[in-house]
């Protein structure tokens, strides 16, 4: 038994299935965030006073232009293996998730910080949010780096079986990938500029 | 009958034309991939949660007919924890209230009506092999699963089950004990039913056969599609505000907890600055659509049985659609007239109001054309069309008691009480839960092969159909004379009640009743397995493309492509050989 348009598009929707699935993934997503936006929002309006200069403009600077440059990455990655490029293609996949991974070991260094002067979720409304939105953002960076881990490794022998169908898989986590840089971009200004 | 058992034989035991290799037990019935199969798992266990729920308030049902007696037979099954001497204790009393809505709701009606029927019926109508993603159709089971036996396990730790009720309403929900598990079964279910909505989207657009247009879909698919979407875009908030939740009992934050707060004459520990109003919005967010989650796939049920036994193409089908997504639409914007009584504001309260009651027309609209199907036909009375006839003023009762729900005033007046309550249970039980039993009797055959037995089928029917009236009818007095809900010893010690109590004891003895009248149907749904009536593709003479593959279908649905030529409900087309022309059937030239 065959499922049709698992790599080909369907003619009148234009779509394979695994594109127009990530697509309603992240529409699910979208509603996940912003309803911690709307909290965000809501508890802000609510407040007495909101504190101001509580996070390092500077490392948060850093690890938006790491998320912005992994997402160049990404997509360079896509183009190579849209050029048949396998070893390119796979070499840009990880540094992606090298990227990714700089990401992450800076924001430990930041929550360390935080945790170390006693300011954890429990310390005020602000850390309360700041610590559920990043964390939750964080979570979704290390479900990417996980499934770039596997179509770097394990998963990139379907490049010989079928190669459409594996670079469909890197555009799909890429979509996914653009997504999460997508909500660092809202996260930054919201939480260290605002 | 010999052929049909060797089509069927073929189908099941891997298919003729690409491999022929024999899947073990584990991966055919356990961990199966196949839509079918994992339909028939969604389905019993939604079947044995709905029972378990219905059980807790049976158990519920007792202490309010009889305050503080011990209850027979079984009181000593809950230990000394829950009820001395077989007495409820109140702390017990919440835990059953709260498990049983949160055990109906998210563990029994809607993986029956969607994860079931969807998952089995859907792909079959639409012409599909199977799912898109069937990796990720097994996986929305077992996180289901998971979170349903999370669920269950809450019951047995120290403290016991979450007791702030389905709606788990801070700060109670953030103080009171069990909520942790509550929250992190939540989790897994709604996790389950976001990959479910993905895939069941998908296949609808991806996967409908040639000739399939969207216009000449059956009913059941488009409420199945607005349903997948409302689940898609309205539980994600709900994951939102179950992980703040979960933060604030876990990492000791206050999203919910406002400043200042006093809990037994102490003064919490907390930081504060906290909402309790924005759990109750962003939960509402998600429950109000999930209203339509419940009532849109029977709805779809209803329209297929109807149009089957009537013999006759649905009244107004582009009206059923497009009230059903606009139905849809308006889903998203009406959840706050569950909080009229918070104190939100005219302004807000006149916006929701509006809005709630523009949405009545479109289920209008459905229920109207519906009713309007059966206008000069010469129905055939089948069980599965019993429930549907039932359904109509079931749904009718519960959808019209619900607009002084929906208008602030009124509201004030019947809110918390057992009005509500009455009201719900009308849309949710003798509504969608009746549809169920229509879909299980309408599409056994399809499943297994053999038919129901009709006479234990109409047993079921007419004792729970007595029974639910009697248990959600007296629930109007109740609530019009200002009876709340949630009463342990159902509110007792209120003068204003004193005439009221007495119809706890029907309730009781009703609910005990509609208990008992579930017995043919267990029988009947395990012993047809057995000696039910062998049956060929088409034993209903229907018109939709799962009719044409073989009962049951094999891995893979179909024998052949199936195409469609026609709309879905082509019953007694003038001039046609039969009173049914299926889609599935070519033009003759």
């Amino acid at each position: 038994m065959e499922i049709p348009y698992t790599v080909e598009p369907r003619p009148d929707s234009g779509l394979a299935n695994g594109k127009l699935g990530v697509w309603l993934f992240l529409a699910s997503e979208v509603m996940l965030f912003g309803a911690l936006f709307s909290t965000y929002i809501l508890l802000r309006v609510g407040a007495i006073e909101w504190p101001h200069g509580e996070l390092s403009v500077a490392l948060g600077g850093i690890n938006t232009v790491i998320l912005i440059a992994s997402s160049v990455t990404m997509v360079i990655a896509w183009a190579q293996l849209k050029m048949h490029n396998f070893s390119r293609g796979r070499l840009f996949l990880i540094i992606t998730m090298v990227l990714a991974t700089i990401f992450l070991v800076n924001k430990y260094f930041e929550y360390a910080e935080h945790f170390s002067k006693g300011e954890g979720p429990w310390h005020s409304t602000f850390f309360a949010i700041y610590f559920t939105l990043t964390g939750l953002h964080g979570l979704h960076i290390i479900g990417g780096i996980v499934v770039m881990a596997y179509l770097a490794g394990p998963g990139a022998g379907l490049w010989k079986r079928n190669p459409d169908q594996f670079t469909n898989r890197v555009e799909y986590t890429g979509l996914y990938w653009h997504f999460v840089d997508l909500v660092w971009i809202f996260l930054f200004p919201v939480l260290y500029l605002l | 009958m010999d052929t049909v058992t060797h089509t069927a034989h073929a189908g099941t035991h891997g298919d003729v034309e690409h491999h022929h290799e024999e899947l073990g037990f584990w991966r055919k019935y356990v961990f199966s991939l196949d839509h079918k199969v994992i339909g028939i798992q969604y389905a019993i266990t939604g079947l044995l949660f709905l029972l378990f729920g219905f059980t807790l308030m049976m158990v519920m049902r007792f202490q309010l007919a009889y305050p503080g007696h011990p209850i027979p037979f079984i009181g000593g099954l809950f230990g000394p924890a829950n009820a001395p001497n077989g007495v409820l204790l109140p702390e017990f009393y919440n835990q059953l209230g709260a498990m049983h809505g949160t055990i109906m709701v998210f563990l029994g009606v809607v993986p029956l009506a969607v994860g079931g029927f969807g998952n089995f019926v859907m792909p079959l109508q639409i012409g599909a092999p199977d799912m898109a993603f069937p990796k990720l159709n097994m996986m929305s089971y077992w996180v289901y699963f998971c979170g349903g036996v999370t669920m269950l396990a809450s019951f047995f730790q120290t403290g016991g089950a979450a007791q702030s009720g389905w709606t788990s309403y801070p700060p109670l929900a953030d103080i009171a004990p069990g909520q942790t598990m509550w929250l992190v079964g939540m989790i897994f279910l709604i996790t389950s039913s976001l990959l479910g909505s993905v895939n069941f989207i998908v296949t609808i657009v991806q996967l409908r056969a040639k000739g399939l247009s969207y216009m000449r879909l059956p009913f059941f698919v488009w409420a199945q599609l607005v349903t997948s979407f409302l689940l898609l875009l309205a539980f994600p908030p709900l994951e939102a505000a179950g992980v703040l939740q979960l933060m604030d009992r876990v990492a000791g934050t206050s999203f919910f907890l406002p400043s200042g707060l006093v809990v037994s004459g102490k003064p919490l520990t907390v930081a504060g600055g906290g909402n309790p109003l924005l759990w109750q919005h962003l939960f509402w967010f998600l429950a109000h659509p999930e209203v339509y989650v419940l009532i849109l796939p029977a709805m779809g049920i209803i329209s297929e049985i109807i149009a089957n036994n009537t013999r006759k193409p649905l009244w107004g089908y582009k009206a059923l659609v497009y009230a059903a997504v606009f139905l849809g639409f308006m889903s998203f914007i009406v959840w706050a007239h569950h909080m009229f009584m918070t104190g939100m504001g005219t302004t807000i309260s006149a916006f929701f109001q509006t809005t709630t009651m523009i949405i009545s027309i479109p289920s209008v609209i459905i229920l109207t054309a519906l009713l309007l199907s059966l206008w000069g036909a010469s129905i055939r009375f089948t069980t599965p069309m019993l429930f549907a006839l039932a359904f109509l003023p079931m749904f009718g009762i519960g959808g019209l008691t619900g607009l002084p729900l929906g208008l602030a005033p009124s509201d004030i007046h019947l809110h918390d009480t057992y009005y509500v309550i009455g009201h719900f249970h009308y849309v949710v039980a003798p509504g969608t839960i009746f549809a169920l039993f229509g879909g299980v009797y309408y599409w056994y055959p399809k499943a297994t092969g053999r038919m129901m037995s009709e006479t234990l089928g109409r047993i079921h029917f007419w004792f729970s159909f007595v029974a639910i009236n009697f248990i959600f009818m007296p629930m109007f007095i109740q609530g019009l004379g200002g009876m709340n809900r949630r009463m342990y010893d159902g509110g007792m010690q209120y003068a204003h009640n004193a005439g009221l109590l007495k119809w706890n004891i029907v309730i009781g003895i009703a609910a005990w009743t509609l208990g008992l009248a579930q017995i043919p149907f267990i029988i009947n749904f395990f012993g047809s397995l057995k000696w039910g009536k062998l049956v060929d593709k088409n034993p209903w003479d229907a018109t939709t493309l799962e009719w044409s593959a073989p009962s049951p279908p094999g891995h893979g649905n179909f024998l052949t492509e199936p195409i469609a030529y026609r709309g879905p409900y082509e019953y007694s087309v003038p001039g046609a050989a039969s009173d049914f022309t299926p889609q599935f059937e070519p033009e003759r030239a």
